[in-house]
């Protein structure tokens, strides 16, 4: 594949992934035998619903009255005013039902799984937010949930694991491997394997095997539609660049992808830097990864000399993930994406400053993008805007803050 | 003709069914790997399945997740499976071997690193899990260059014309997987197994291996009265697992196990040579 800045301008961005879910030489269907014709009856039914006007009107509908969209796209000038750069609007995707973006996906999948007659629901997840809106619509459409969550994570994010077992959802703790959520991901894939005929799994991120790193970004993608729209009715031009942090990559790309053909839009996706690159303890494989296989697809990875996948480290659980949806690895190589880095400490530093000047407390994830939109902003300098996508809010992670800094609640 | 092709012929000849063993490299220890497969041979192995330890067994239940787990906490990388295999050919030529793992680990080598590695050690077929023919690419002709035979699974789930495409590009045998589930779990459904395998050889004439769930000498048979291969996977690991710190005991019980099914899957086929 060739990665000159000479292709970009040529490539339409909607005609990827390819039929069998390629983005480049990235994504496609790497999974056991037993899940190909589960995956092929997926992606029929999804391509066959993705046009239906139903199915359209009841996600709209469902975005609307249950989860409260559009989001508002809000200028935080106090913080703007603070950094002396570029203008800084917030995505305040942490105002939708359940607290973060996750919600658009779950709703989207539960709804397809509802129309192909499955009962069940599975779903994975690490901060617990992608659990929360799985138990959460699994409950409002009266279907069984099952969510797993590594041992660690659960330890981490008591608020969360507690929120889907009211909600009626039954969380088991996954112990194998690094006990976080690339473990429970493998728990899911193979609770799916066994249980493939009246269960959905519900993937919280864009990555997995083909449909999946598409359907979750078409559903996500609603987030860059507003955002959009809502620039250029608030402002009368496009922003300058877009800011969200990677872990899977799902609140990023449904922020990107809508601006993906407006080449003068730069875009950035903040990995989780951990205690540093250089220290090896982080969770950013765009950064510091290679290429190869996990989770149903080819991806930037962070793994040992022997192929192992290694463990990562994160502060936030949301973030601490050793792969990344494929069309990030598509659009790191085609140069139409940049990818940086954060460290943990930068990131609780950008959490304070933003619930003390804007008064929004945001997710430890998202905070990601905020030290980095900080930096960019400063580096743009006046006159320009940003748009950082406030991913989720930070009532789930206060347990951690207040760890970090010594206080016992 | 390769290895998997002649010992099958041989089998066919004298009226009998492969028993296919499967360990994971490196479990409990790297040390005991080799003298686990030729202890292995003389139970009666056909064709000793080597599986490569991978930290992400996607495919694989509890037992052999675990036994995963005990390979990784040695170091054992794909490079020292290879290293395991040449070391068991020096003593043993006849023997197929059939590596059983996932994609990563292949991705790393590179295509032809891997398939020049894995042919100079003297392995016969590669099995990759999460690798369905659709995405070989040129990891396909990089086995066939080497002469490695690939070996695809069919499932339940496979329809008839992914079964076509599968029975297309499998070389060696073909391994229907007799449940919806991962290794080692569930209950089989004989008389579905045998459907299913029949229509793979109306589309083949490949050898049809059966595995995923044979845990005893009574299924081993049974399933031996329906395929031409039984391959017996978590029901050996288990027996590793139990006495992972002895190691003699461990070859003692792998070898006991696999004896007994070797004797259930004779005794079945002695009336069709009689
Ligand atoms: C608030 C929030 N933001 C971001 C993420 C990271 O996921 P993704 O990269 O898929 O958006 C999570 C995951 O749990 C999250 O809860």
């Amino acid at each position: 594949m060739s990665n000159s800045n000479a292709v970009q301008d040529a490539v339409d961005y909607s005609r990827f992934p390819d039929a069998e879910g390629h983005f480049g030489p990235y994504g496609g269907r790497f999974v056991p035998e037993t899940l190909m014709a589960p995956l092929a009856e997926l992606t029929e039914a999804y391509l066959r619903y993705r046009n239906d006007p139903d199915f359209l009107a009841e996600f709209d509908r469902d975005c609307a009255d249950f989860v409260g969209r559009p989001s508002p796209l809000y200028l935080a000038e106090r913080w703007t005013k603070k950094v002396g750069g570029a203008e800084i609007w917030l995505k305040r995707e942490d105002l939708n039902h359940t607290g973060a973006h996750k919600i658009n996906n779950t709703i989207g999948q539960a709804l397809l799984a509802s129309r192909m007659g499955k009962t069940r629901l599975i779903a994975e997840t690490g901060a617990g937010q992608h659990g929360v809106a799985s138990a959460t619509i699994a409950a409002r459409l009266g279907l069984e949930c099952v969510v797993y969550m590594g041992a660690e994570d659960i330890q981490r994010q008591a608020p969360n694991v507690y929120r889907m077992r009211l909600l009626g959802a039954k969380v088991v703790p996954v112990t194998s491997g690094t006990r976080t959520l690339k473990d429970a991901l493998n728990e899911a894939m193979r609770d799916w394997v066994t249980n493939v005929d009246d269960t959905f799994y519900i993937i919280g991120t864009v990555a997995g095997p083909h449909p999946y790193p598409m359907m979750v970004r078409d559903f996500q993608s609603i987030i860059g539609r507003e955002a959009r729209q809502q620039i250029l009715e608030k402002t009368g031009a496009l922003p300058d660049a877009l800011v969200a942090c990677v872990g899977g990559g799902s609140n990023a790309i449904g922020l990107f992808h809508p601006f993906l053909n407006d080449a003068e839009v730069a875009m950035y996706g903040v990995e989780a830097g951990g205690f540093g690159i250089e220290s090896g303890k982080h969770a950013a494989p765009l950064c510091a990864g290679k290429p190869g296989v996990l989770h149903g697809n080819r991806t930037y990875l962070m793994e040992d000399e022997n192929g192992q996948i290694i463990g990562t480290h994160s502060v936030s659980a949301g973030l601490d993930y050793p792969g990344v949806g494929p069309e990030h690895s598509w659009l790191k190589d085609i140069r139409r994406a940049c990818y940086v880095s954060v460290t943990d400490d930068e990131a609780m530093d950008a959490f304070h400053k933003l619930t003390r000047s804007e008064g929004i407390i945001p997710a430890l994830e998202t905070a990601h993008a905020l030290a980095y939109a900080e930096k960019l902003a400063a580096e743009l300098g006046p006159g320009k805007r940003i748009i950082v996508n406030l991913s989720g809010r930070g009532d789930k992670d206060i347990n951690t803050v207040a760890t970090r800094e010594g206080i016992e609640l | 003709m390769s290895r998997l092709a002649e010992r099958f012929r041989q089998l066919k000849r004298d009226g009998r069914r492969a028993l296919i063993p499967y360990i994971t490299a490196g479990d409990p220890h790297p040390d005991l790997t080799v003298t686990l497969m030729h202890a292995l041979v003389d139970a009666g192995a056909d064709v000793v399945e080597v599986g490569v330890p991978f930290s992400d067994p996607i495919g694989d239940g509890p037992v052999i997740q675990l036994a995963c787990e005990r390979a990784l906490a040695h170091g054992t990388g794909i490079r020292d499976v290879l290293a395991m295999v040449a070391r068991f050919r020096e003593k043993d030529a006849e023997t197929p071997v059939v590596l059983m793992g996932y994609m990563n680990p292949v991705e790393i080598m590179g295509y032809q690193g891997f398939a020049r590695a894995a042919a100079d050690a003297g392995v016969d077929g590669v099995l990759i899990v999460d690798l369905p023919p659709e995405e070989m690419g040129e990891l396909s002709g990089c086995l066939a260059d080497s002469d490695l035979d690939p070996i695809f699974l069919v499932a339940p789930t496979t329809t008839e014309q992914r079964m076509r495409t599968i029975c297309d590009h499998a070389r060696g045998f073909v391994y229907y997987v007799s449940l919806k589930g991962v290794t080692g779990s569930g209950t089989l459904d004989m008389d579905s197994v045998g459907e299913r395998v029949n229509r793979i050889h109306s589309m083949t004439g490949l050898p049809v291996g059966v595995g995923f769930g044979i845990d005893s000498a009574e299924k081993a048979a049974a399933m031996g009265r329906v395929a031409d291969a039984v391959v017996v996977g978590s029901a050996l690991v288990k027996q590793i697992e139990a006495h992972a710190h002895d190691h003699q005991a461990v070859v003692r019980e792998v070898s006991g196990l696999l004896r007994s099914m070797r004797k259930a899957l004779d005794a079945e086929a002695a009336p069709q040579t009689a």
